[in-house]
């Protein structure tokens, strides 16, 4: 579906009219991020992440692919192998250092997509299939990153794979078998390293899957924007190309920039210093801390320090950090707001900025602290803070609040008038 | 309509349900924090903040700091500590010449098979070995050391927070513990085989001060040999075994960031200019 007055495509020359009546790849791609593709004129640099988010799941591809060539997945050489990686393979040391840097990137962008994406509720009618999907690729991106963090076979590898599967154990009942099922064994070791390698190469290729259903039911409504008010005219949107490709191009320009800052400056500064000790089942490292991207959860996990009637305390912090993304998924039936951009609901604005914001970062801090205090407190405040927000704040402020006034259209919001205005039409909510 | 609403009304009662959860835990952890006295730390210091020829955007390696570092390496921590992710061949790279590395290696003897006898052996070695361990395994390596397997030495500058530093630290820190520390925590008192030293976590480190005293190793360039100067080369050394493309990768930083920059530049004309048709005017 698109817009009525989306460009058609027509072939130029004697190849692509070949081409359209066999297999129409260049229409599909004008249609996709062409001429052909009709974007709200409005949207801001944070609709720029998406693209990015692609574009690092590329690089994650590409590097992967060349690391996999010169590594071995055994627990007796893997953490040498990776060190021949270091030392001996031509340009390894770059490939093992943006591949590292980029599963950051790659976390980085895609954290600020799912911002944008609360805060302008990007997940309501018509766009709710879009978000389900982006929560599943975010499940799939934090399972390929926990495996891919193993494969070093470092301390952190270790005893991370270890804390993990763990988790697992504290289902009741079953728990210790499906730990043993899931690492092929009753700690980590060849069997565990063997399947993870197995399945890091394996996710990506269905994160790639996913990605096209979300790009695809992202194309049926087309981009939410800024206002949160849909698209009405011709006026209200440019083609993507060259208006959007050219933003991008932009956006990916800056995006470059810092990454490789990273990956030639400080390509270390984002991992933990022990992954560079070899994994040692008899030592236990003082703290164990994943990677940052996972801190905010791993906060959540800890959190829960007391039984809970008949739930034990380590259960129960399991149960919350799925928790903590799960409810994602029923964001489109919790916030039934008709509003949609945080620009026009003051209330939802406010807990947004002053709630959701600082508690999101108390957690990251917390997660990656030692449990010890202020921080398990800190901590505790932080993720009822966070349930709250999602499952009883935000449920009720989107039938309490009183949204301010919207604009008639993207065009009106852009030039200050749109020739098509309705009178008195123009406080109603967008539809 | 009702039907939405009892979604929302389960989000809620699971909300406080979680909340209720967790903040009886932070209610327990208050009542403890106020009637429990908290065990404190053992304080220890943070690395001194040295200056390194490789520090920063254009660092580069100081080859004859490199050298002298092997040489404390060789003559001092190869006693105990292996080098195994580090070549012979590898010293090329710190200024070495082919025919030095050729003699270096085979001045040393590594693990081999008697050629005769299929029997294992020793022989000299060659440019393509690794740095011998000293120990034939760890099972050795903890009984010489009263069961303190000294570790590795490839990578110690990456495994540790601010590694090159943290090292040369170390070792130029070993001091007997203070009246005051001892006071405040007996604790920290060496046990039997330890040895105090104010950069180690928990202040006693198995390994006995390694750089004693000047002229410990003579350098070959002249340079004093004192204890802060070997500290230092065998730290810069050890920089390096952890990262030998550590210069070259800053080196092939600036090029890539350069041709970055002007791209970005040219992306955002583009973008302007492409944009002025559509943007609104002032």
């Amino acid at each position: 579906m698109s817009f009525p007055w989306a460009r058609q495509y027509e072939p130029k020359n004697g190849l692509t009219k070949f081409l359209d009546e066999r297999l129409p790849l260049p229409r599909l791609v004008y249609n996709a991020v062409g001429a052909g593709y009709p974007v709200p004129r409005n949207l801001s640099y944070f609709w720029n992440f998406g693209v990015l988010a692609g574009f690092f799941l590329v690089v994650q591809i590409v590097t992967g692919v060349v690391l996999a060539m010169h590594y071995a997945a055994n627990a007796q050489v893997a953490f040498a192998t990776t060190e021949h990686i270091m030392r001996d393979v031509n340009w390894g040391w770059l490939m093992r250092y943006a591949h590292a840097n980029g599963a950051s990137f790659f976390f980085i962008v895609v954290y600020l997509h799912i911002f944008r994406g609360l805060f302008y509720s990007s997940y309501k009618a018509p766009r709710e299939m879009i978000w389900l999907l982006g929560v599943v690729i975010f499940l799939l991106m934090m399972a390929t990153a926990f495996m891919g963090y193993v494969l070093p076979w470092g301390q952190m590898s270790f005893w991370g794979a270890k804390v993990i599967t763990g988790l697992f154990g504290a289902i009741p009942l079953v728990g210790e078998p499906i730990q043993v099922w899931l690492l092929g064994g009753f700690a980590p070791d060849n069997a565990a390293l063997n399947r993870f390698f197995s399945l890091h190469f394996l996710l990506p290729f269905v994160i790639a899957g996913v990605v096209i259903l979300h790009i695809w039911a992202l194309h049926i409504p087309g981009s939410s924007n800024p206002t949160g008010v849909e698209v009405k005219s011709e006026s209200d949107t440019v083609p993507f190309h060259p208006y959007y490709t050219a933003k991008d191009g932009f956006g990916l320009g800056i995006a470059l920039l810092l990454y490789f800052a990273m990956v030639f400056f400080l390509p270390n500064a984002l991992g933990h210093p022990d992954n560079y000790i070899e994994a040692n089942p008899l030592s236990t490292p003082a703290h164990i801390v994943p990677e940052w991207y996972f801190w905010p959860f791993y906060a959540i996990l800890r959190a829960f320090t007391v039984d809970f009637f008949f739930v034990p305390a380590k259960l129960m912090g399991v149960i919350a950090m799925f928790a903590s993304i799960l409810l994602w998924f029923f964001l489109p039936w919790l916030d039934k707001s008709p509003v949609r951009s945080g620009h026009y609901r003051p209330l939802f604005r406010k807990f947004f900025w002053f709630g959701l914001i600082p508690a999101m970062i108390v957690l990251f801090i917390c997660g990656g602290a030692p449990a010890e205090e202020p921080y398990v407190m800190l901590s505790q405040i932080a993720t009822a803070y966070y349930f709250l927000h999602f499952l009883v704040i935000l449920p009720i402020i989107s039938s309490v609040e009183k949204p301010e006034p919207l604009p008639y259209s993207i065009t009106e919001a852009v030039l200050g008038s749109d020739k098509k205005v309705v009178k008195g039409e123009n406080t109603s909510p967008a539809v | 309509m009702t039907k939405l609403l009892s979604v929302r009304l389960v989000a809620i009662l699971v909300g406080l349900g979680f909340t209720v959860a967790v903040l009886w835990g932070f209610l327990v952890g208050a009542y403890n924090a106020a009637t429990e006295e908290a065990a404190g730390h053992v304080p220890y210091e943070h690395p001194k903040e040295l200056s390194w020829s490789f520090d920063g955007p254009f660092g580069k390696w100081d080859k004859a700091q490199l050298q002298r570092g092997l040489k404390v390496y060789d003559e001092v921590c190869s006693a105990c500590h292996s080098l195994k992710f580090v070549a012979f061949r590898d010293l090329e790279q710190i200024g070495y010449s082919e025919a030095m590395v050729k003699a270096y290696a085979a001045a040393k003897t590594v693990p081999g098979i008697d050629p005769n006898t299929g029997e294992a052996s020793t022989r000299p070695g060659l440019p393509t070995d690794y740095f011998p361990s000293p120990y034939p395994n760890n099972v050795a390596a903890a009984a010489a050391n009263n069961n303190a397997i000294p570790p590795d030495l490839s990578l110690m500058t990456k495994a540790r927070g601010d590694g090159t530093n943290y090292v040369a630290s170390l070792l130029m820190g070993y001091q007997e513990p203070s009246a005051e520390l001892l006071e405040e925590h007996p604790e920290a008192a060496p046990g039997p085989g330890l040895y105090h030293n104010p950069y180690f976590p928990n202040l006693n480190l198995a390994m006995a001060p390694p750089l004693t005293s000047t002229g410990q190793v003579t350098y070959d360039d002249g340079t004093e040999a004192t204890v802060e100067q070997m500290s230092k080369d065998v730290a810069a050394f050890l920089t390096w075994t952890a990262e030998p493309t550590l210069v070259k990768r800053k080196q092939t930083g600036w090029p890539v960031l350069i041709f970055l920059l002007f791209a970005t530049v040219l992306a955002y004309m583009s973008k302007k200019q492409i944009w002025s048709a559509v943007k609104p005017k002032k």
